[in-house]
């Protein structure tokens, strides 16, 4: 595996398979949290240019939510979420039962629910890796930065800069009652890790 | 109003009166702003990372400060300008989320303040830092770097 670019179609199938089994424990594990508020949609899992992603989000001076979970042991790399205001409107309402009016005004328990439910995600998503691969990942608490989504990705650009401009993105959309929200997740093992994983799930 | 020229990640572009040069959302990205005041041509690079040693053959030359800069100075002489009255201001190099040891936005600031050295053209202004990101909006007409922040507000060097 030289870069994110060279994925085959099998490659893609079995992570987005992982994707899937993922996104079913994270409906579960949130159900349990939200009262069952909350349905998750199939993932959508595209790898695309760094440049691409901006765009998909909406333009680089877009503020958002950035979360920040590193991966460590086994398996090097991290988890960048990124969530809209729609995002955290939706959170922060059914979670805290708090209107949200912007992001300025999200306090200290505002930024503990969003990295809870970052962690049940990323738990999710990892266990699901973990348990198909057998490798051991910990994960970090999460960071927070809330900016231009521009200013956000070059946290993700510049670590992984060496390895082609490609990205591995998931983007789900979190359906409560009539709206749907969409979450942004870009997933980077480094590529050694990429090359264990796929191996690991034999497909290499 | 001049035109405003967008100036991407890992790329430079330069531009003569009355037009504007723009760059969105810098975090631990730097701009190197260069400025002739009697051409009134400006150059902008932006820089993603400090260092382009143990690369791969075919690198990105914009990409790296070693290598980026020197690139935008040659070709703003080649319009004429003169490298004795160059002048830079920069800003970027935030970081946006705490990192352990030194972080990619303070390595990128280092390394573009070295190469400046190196080619001999003279800093006049600095904004950079801070865990926040930055678009900068460097002006031919005048030489003036607008730092816009969503976090800080904006300022001008």
């Amino acid at each position: 595996m030289e870069s994110y670019d060279s994925f085959n179609e099998l490659q893609r199938d079995v992570i987005r398979e992982i994707g899937n089994i993922g996104a079913g424990n994270a409906a579960t594990a949130l159900a349990g949290i939200l009262n069952n508020k909350v349905s998750i949609t199939v993932p959508q899992l595209q790898i695309i240019d760094v440049g691409e992603i901006v765009s998909v989000l909406g333009g680089p001076e877009r503020e958002v939510v950035g979360v920040l979970v590193n991966m460590t042991d086994d398996v090097e790399g991290m988890l960048l979420y990124i969530l809209d205001d729609e995002f955290v409107e939706m959170v922060t309402e059914l979670l805290l039962g708090e209107p949200f009016d912007n992001y300025r005004s999200i306090n200290e328990i505002g930024l503990s629910a969003l990295k809870e439910i970052s962690n049940i995600l990323s738990g999710s998503y990892i266990n699901a890796l973990s348990s198909m691969t057998n490798l051991d990942i910990r994960l970090s608490a999460p960071e927070i930065a809330i900016d231009m989504v521009g200013a956000i990705l070059n946290y993700p650009a510049a670590q992984f800069g060496e390895m082609g401009d490609k990205l591995l993105l998931i983007e789900e959309d979190f359906i409560s009652g009539g709206n749907s929200v969409k979450s942004h997740m870009l997933i980077m093992p480094d590529l050694e890790s990429l090359t264990l994983i796929l191996n690991r799930l034999g497909v290499k | 109003m001049g035109e405003r020229i967008i100036v991407g990640i890992s790329d430079q572009k330069i531009a003569s009166n009355p037009d504007v040069l723009v760059s969105y959302a810098l975090g631990s990205c730097v701009g190197i702003c260069i400025y002739d005041n009697v051409m009134r041509i400006a150059g902008l690079a932006h820089i993603l990372l400090p260092d382009s040693a143990n690369r791969q053959d075919n690198i990105n030359v914009y990409k790296y400060a070693d290598t980026a800069i020197e690139r935008l100075i040659i070709s703003m002489e080649r319009k004429g300008c003169v490298r004795y009255r160059l002048t830079a201001k920069i800003s970027g190099g935030a970081n946006m989320f705490s990192s352990i040891g030194k972080s990619v936005g303070e390595k990128n600031i280092e390394a573009v303040k070295k190469e400046l050295v190196r080619l001999r053209i003279r800093m006049i202004a600095e904004d950079t830092g801070g865990n926040f990101g930055r678009t900068l909006e460097f002006n031919s007409v005048s030489g003036m770097l607008l730092v816009k922040s969503i976090q800080r507000g904006n300022v001008i060097i």
